[in-house]
């Protein structure tokens, strides 16, 4: 080879345009992937209780963030309702099992159908409102919801909120959190799959196209009302299969759980995860479950040398993880996804990193 | 005269006030099919305005523009790839975090089925086969205008020639009939302006696309340009062959900015209006 004229890195191997296209940008990370996903298989049979519990928390949060994500990462908007849109699949998923008798494992994707529809009808101010009009137009769906959810005896229970089946599949009730692991992987992996594939194909490209110059985006031939709403309807499907499968896993809902702070922490795992980015929404929703507990237990050890400060041990775990995300935000603005592509590229580029 | 069977555009009697500012005023012409057709005239002369009143970003308060005979005002914007208009803007508009080729795909957007139910399946239902046989397309006009290179890269942080050069290879993704390029070698350096006049004269000749074209360099305009159109003040003072048009006395003035008191009376008049 006498001349390269464009070095790509080794390891990228991608020749023709199928490959261009493919989910991973390397086989060793697809591959990685894949094994992630196989030895996830067996981490009921290895991890206590506990782990799995925070497994199963951590794929329904990433699940809602994703979606989320699709709405802000991808099209530019802001939501700061997600979580009223995920407690509205919570409960639609319980009331739909319980008057209709529909299999709860069916009713779970259901209920993110019909909080898809109540997406979007709450996105319709989209089409006009952008920035902070439209992060108060959201503002107000999450307190008509909520409202709602408290008022609407004959859909959520009202104040005593309503209790959800168990799941059962084929004749097996998921009633440990060992078997409800499963359920939950296998949507964790659905969403992701679908929205990676979302975006290299041609809606998710158009949703990106209207936050990156919605004028030119219309005159490629972009329906921009039409793309917004949209938006907030994928984007409420995923919070309202997060939902569904939140309730079903406690097997019972209440009002208390949705409130505007849930949506904060959605916000929260999208931009510590990276803003726009499939993976990052995962990553962000590990940081963000993980991040009090590891707090915890730095501000429980800390108590056990500084023994004046056991009287203060949950102030400063509080702190710490407000002061973890500022520096966070400070230092790593593009999210964990960042960091990570940062990483890749030094090996990939081995040895002509520097 | 050319039949009027011949023409892709015509714009009559285009009048367009922004409060008290006339941008327009009573402008009509005709493009037609296979042209290179150029609007010149000085900064602020209402040429951006009269691409954006085709587009359909502004909506002249009177006039029609018919493109193969149908009154272009009143549609909406992203009607216009569907009917094969495509445009680059003064500014550069690129989906700057998009990769150059996600940016030349957006532009296949009305050529693609695909929605978001298939797109999420991907596999099943076709979306995938569909974008390998449009990717095909959008690589063929990615060595049209020699951007191999920089294919994977956010579009964002080209250079500004390339970025012009992107959003060129966006515009004809669309598979126009006509396209509207506003100003598409402003900033660049003399060999990128040649090269941009050899794709927008390939572009024409080879592809068969009608192009309207605003720019400065009248070297290029003289150069590629089938016929001129001339504004000056929202007002149309000469139309022709580049060589005609050069030698007419209004542009003349217009460009040399002499007094030229025929029509700044006009333009008093109008303003007192
Ligand atoms: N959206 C708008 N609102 C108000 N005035 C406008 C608007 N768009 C254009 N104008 C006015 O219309 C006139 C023509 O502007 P236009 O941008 O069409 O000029 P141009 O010929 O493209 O100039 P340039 O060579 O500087 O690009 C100017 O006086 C401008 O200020
Ligand atoms: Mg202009």
């Amino acid at each position: 080879m006498s001349h390269v004229p464009h070095p790509r890195p080794c390891g990228d191997f991608r020749t023709t345009y199928s490959d261009d296209t493919s989910l991973f940008r390397t086989k060793v990370e697809g591959y990685a992937v894949y094994l992630g996903i196989f030895a996830l298989l067996f981490a009921p049979l290895v991890f206590n209780d506990f782990y799995i519990s925070q497994m199963i928390l951590i794929g329904i949060y990433a699940i809602a963030a994703l979606g989320l994500n699709v709405l802000v990462g991808f099209t530019g908007q802001i939501s700061l309702g997600h979580s009223a849109f995920f407690g509205f699949g919570a409960f639609a998923s319980a009331w739909l099992n319980n008057t209709t008798g529909i299999p709860v494992f069916i009713c779970i994707p259901l209920a993110g159908l019909m909080t898809t529809a109540i997406g979007m009808i709450f996105g319709i101010p989209a089409a006009r409102l952008k920035g902070l009009y439209l992060a108060i137009a959201t503002l107000a769906s999450q307190f008509i919801l909520q409202d709602f959810f408290s008022r609407a005896d004959w859909f959520s229970g009202g104040a005593y909120g309503s209790a959800a089946e168990v799941v059962n599949f084929l004749g097996i009730d998921l009633d440990t959190d060992q078997k409800y692991f499963y359920l939950v992987l296998f949507w964790v992996v659905v969403s992701f799959l679908a929205v990676s594939n979302l975006r290299r194909s041609r809606d998710g490209r158009a949703l990106v196209a209207v936050r990156d110059h919605y004028l030119s985006a219309e005159i490629m031939g972009i329906n921009l009302t039409r793309y917004r709403i949209m938006s907030f309807g994928v984007s409420s499907f995923f919070a309202g299969l997060g939902g569904a499968l939140y309730a079903h896993y406690l097997q019972y809902v209440s009002v208390e759980g949705f409130t505007i702070l849930l949506s904060i922490q959605f916000l929260a795992m999208i931009i510590i995860g990276g803003l726009g980015s499939v993976s990052g929404s995962l990553l962000g929703a590990i940081f963000i479950l993980l991040l009090p507990q590891f707090m915890e237990e730095i501000a429980s050890s800390a108590a056990v040398v500084f023994e004046g400060i056991e009287q203060s041990k949950a102030y400063i775990k509080e702190m710490s993880v407000g002061a973890v995300i500022i520096l966070f935000l400070i230092f790593e603005p593009e999210g964990l996804i960042h960091r990570w592509r940062l990483i890749r590229a030094s090996w990939k580029l081995y040895p002509f990193s520097h | 005269m050319v039949q009027s069977g011949d023409m892709l555009l015509e714009a009559n009697g285009i009048n367009l006030r922004f409060g008290g500012i006339r941008a327009l005023t009573d402008v009509s012409f005709s493009v037609r099919k296979g042209e290179v057709f150029s609007i010149i005239g000085p900064n602020g002369a209402g040429k951006t305005s009269m691409l954006n009143c085709i587009s359909g970003r502004y909506k002249p308060q009177e006039g029609e523009i018919i493109y193969r005979g149908k009154n272009l005002i009143g549609r909406s914007i992203n009607d216009r790839a569907a009917m094969g208009i495509g445009r680059t803007f003064q500014n550069l508009a690129l989906f700057s975090h998009m990769s150059v080729l996600d940016n030349i795909m957006v532009g296949r957007h009305h050529l693609l089925k695909n929605n978001f139910f298939t797109g999420m399946l991907y596999w099943i239902g076709g979306a995938r086969k569909e974008e390998l046989s449009h990717r095909r397309d959008v690589e063929d006009i990615i060595d049209f205008l020699e951007i191999q290179h920089v294919r994977n890269e956010p579009a964002g942080t080209l250079s500004y020639g390339l970025r012009k050069r992107v959003e060129l290879a966006r515009a004809i993704a669309i598979n126009p009939d006509l396209i509207l390029l506003d100003e598409p070698m402003a900033g660049m350096n003399l060999e990128e302006k040649e090269d941009m006049a050899r794709y927008i004269l390939d572009l024409n000749e080879e592809l068969g696309v009608t192009v309207v074209m605003i720019e400065h360099d009248m070297g290029v305009v003289m150069d590629i340009s089938n016929r001129v159109m001339v504004l000056d003040f929202g007002k149309k003072i000469a139309e022709g062959l580049p060589d005609e048009v050069m030698e007419n006395e209004h542009v003349k003035h217009a460009y040399l900015g002499e007094e030229d008191d025929l029509l700044h009376d006009e333009e008093a008049e109008a303003v007192a209006l």
